[in-house]
């Protein structure tokens, strides 16, 4: 009896997909706390930092203080985005390494927006779009690279993510007080509002995101082209044979990821602390990361949303945990475990094969 | 005449390029994907970043320099196997599993750095490799004895023909009893240990310490290289001499009356844009081992 329990809970979550992310994030969380206790540091520090950056903490004269929680959300929304991007092709097929040369495209566009051209009232609005224009186009290029000359998504959008980047350097170079790291300051006119939580960074973007997590759903669920994704995505041969232009599904899913990705890079960019434009030096990462987002939220919206949270929590707990003397690197750990027990993920398909088999060598030889 | 003296700096930065690319080209030619070359590189350069300043530190001489290369290369074949068994074993999907490594690679670098000398960059050594009479680094002979050692070893033995008949069509080599899983194996860890050794090569030549730009996407250039050179050593050498040659063009450019007024961004984007271009232009041709980067699954037709 014990034993059958014991079974159908393993079944269980053989089965769900959301438990097995949930899995492996623990089992990310456990091992990197076995790598601070093996260092002989105290992991309650860790979850410490992890937990302030969730719900605040209480001012020193009574209240509470929410400025960790604003903060932690405003670092959610590139997670969020960038997992977007990452998740819509892959729900055609496709792996897109490149929301990182697309957030940084979308970053450099607006950043072009707000330094080229004079102040005007509501031109961060025109900021957002270019960004959005920008990685649009650099994934788009990616999609047709990929449906006309079937060029490897892998590789050319690592490429991309490179060429992206020295390419933003030799643009931001020429922008208005350009030194070695950073061009002149920004204008109040493209900063985003603040919202909610007025002493973090926590920002109006927060509704573009939410738009986005929406859109993503409802492309992908409710409408034609969402259909013809889909269909792509299961089996490209079969989608051309029923009529389905797979070129054009290709293509307007990198477009629609670059869009995500660039977007996420004019937020950053316009709701930072820092109000100065930035000569990148190297990645932000926040494209890396939302492949890890992507692949915890198994592509669907809400997952995205959720993990894009985790991984929000993560990157704002990191300030709290240098200030605890750990080193904040642990949570880049944690997210790599996670990537890589997600890998190992497809391990399960063959455990379940491995245990259906034996179920039904005991099925026969009870029956015998 | 100028370039002339310049030629060993170009050459010192091409040689860890290289290494890594003969290591990519053994495991795509095993029918595995790595793009954890990078990530790799960043274990083995802050392993031999590590022990080299410690071991200097504790007046081991010159013989360490050696040792901290060796240490670096083995544990970049150590973390390979988690790519090895993700991708040969569980048939797990090859870029998830080298994007995992990558991300790991970044955070546990620095995460050590803090770990044993505080700071988010290990402890500056006093005297990396020195040049030698020609002006030439070590790492220049030993990105050559790689190439010549990886081209006889993949073309001139047994070894190599049956791993490269594991990266063409597994399921015949696996009829002809070539245990696929074994060399598919040997070939991402080679991977694994040579992108470790170049890691180290950056380190005790091109910089004093490690920080988290230290390989600064070499390991992808590599990448780049193995398919822009089409799989063969030859091929894969000439890619890694042209993209390590415009590498290396970016940080001397400055001493050519001629090019000092273009920027090294130019150069730098040039090796991703060349590559992306050939693929383009080699599109519908497929030189590209047949079974690169797709499980193998006994049994199954």
């Amino acid at each position: 009896m014990q034993n059958e329990n014991n079974d159908s809970f393993v079944d269980r979550i053989l089965e769900s997909e959301v438990m097995t992310s949930i899995l492996v994030v623990i089992l990310g969380f456990l091992c990197g706390t076995l790598i601070i206790i093996a260092v002989g540091k105290n992991p309650s520090d860790m979850f410490g930092s992890i937990f302030d950056s969730m719900i605040g903490i209480p001012k020193r004269k009574g209240g509470w203080n929410y400025r960790y929680i604003g903060e932690t959300l405003a670092y959610s929304m590139p997670f969020i985005l960038c997992g977007l991007s990452m998740g819509l092709p892959a729900r055609v097929g496709l792996f897109n390494i490149g929301a990182e040369g697309q957030y940084i495209m979308g970053m450099t566009a607006a950043q072009s927006v707000a330094l080229w051209m004079s102040p005007f009232g509501g031109q961060w609005i025109l900021c957002l779009l270019v960004a959005v224009l920008a990685g649009a186009i650099w994934g788009g290029i990616v999609g047709v690279l990929k449906a006309k000359y079937n060029v490897s998504e892998v590789v050319a959008t690592i490429m991309m993510n490179y060429i992206a980047l020295y390419g933003s350097r030799l643009i931001c170079f020429t922008q208005p007080g350009a030194t070695t790291y950073n061009t002149a300051a920004l204008p109040q006119t493209v900063l985003l509002d603040k919202f909610l939580i007025k002493t973090s960074n926590f920002n109006i973007g927060v509704f573009f995101v939410l738009i986005a997590v929406l859109s993503y759903w409802f492309v992908m669920n409710k409408t034609r082209l969402g259909y013809m994704m889909r269909a792509t995505g299961y089996n490209k041969n079969t989608a051309k044979c029923c009529g389905i232009s797979t070129i054009k599904s290709i293509t307007t899913s990198m477009a629609m990821a670059g869009a995500f990705a660039g977007l996420a890079g004019a937020l950053v960019l316009l709701g930072g602390a820092f109000p100065i434009g930035r000569i990148i030096t190297g990645m932000d990462n926040y494209g890396f990361m939302g492949i890890a987002v992507s692949l915890v939220g198994n592509n669907t919206a809400i997952g995205n949303l959720l993990a894009g949270l985790l991984f929000g929590v993560l990157k704002q707990s990191q300030s709290l945990m240098q200030g605890r003397n750990i080193p904040k690197e642990i949570t880049y750990i944690i997210q790599g475990l996670i990537v890589i027990f997600i890998s190992l993920r497809s391990g399960l398909v063959l455990y379940k094969q491995y245990r259906n088999k034996k179920k039904l060598k005991k099925e026969v030889l009870a029956n015998k | 005449m100028n370039i002339i003296h310049q030629i060993p700096t170009i050459l010192m930065i091409i040689a860890p390029i290289l290494i890594t690319a003969i290591g990519g080209m053994f495991t795509e030619r095993s029918g595995v994907v790595n793009i954890a070359l990078e990530g790799l590189m960043g274990l083995g350069a802050c392993t031999t970043a590590c022990c080299y300043t410690l071991m200097e530190g504790a007046g081991y001489g010159r013989y360490s320099l050696v040792i901290a290369l060796l240490f670096g290369a083995f544990i970049g074949c150590l973390f390979s196997v988690i790519h090895a068994t993700a991708a040969i074993d569980l048939k797990a999907d090859q870029t998830i599993s080298g994007t995992g490594i990558n991300l790991l690679a970044d955070g546990l670098t620095i995460f050590i750095a803090q770990i044993l000398f505080h700071s988010d960059r290990t402890r500056e050594y006093k005297l990396g490799m020195l040049p030698d009479k020609l002006g030439l680094y070590p790492t220049v002979y030993i990105s050559l004895m790689v190439v010549i050692i990886g081209w006889y070893v993949l073309f001139k033995t047994p070894f190599g023909m049956h791993l490269r008949a594991c990266g063409e069509h597994p399921a015949a080599a696996d009829s002809v009893g070539i245990n696929v899983r074994k060399m598919r194996y040997a070939g991402v860890l080679i991977s694994g240990a040579l992108a470790g050794l170049s890691g180290g090569c950056i380190v005790l030549t091109q910089t004093i310490q490690y920080t988290s730009g230290t390989i600064g996407g070499r390991g992808f250039i590599a990448l780049a290289a193995v398919s822009f050179g089409r799989w063969t050593p030859l091929g894969v050498t000439g890619a890694a001499i042209l993209f390590g040659g415009m590498q290396a063009m970016g940080v001397i450019a400055t001493s050519f009356p001629f090019l000092s007024h273009i920027q090294s961004e130019y150069f730098n984007i040039l090796p991703y844009a060349v590559t992306l271009i050939a693929l383009i232009l080699t599109s519908g041709r497929d030189y590209a081992p047949q079974a690169n980067g797709i499980p193998y699954e006994k049994g199954a037709s």
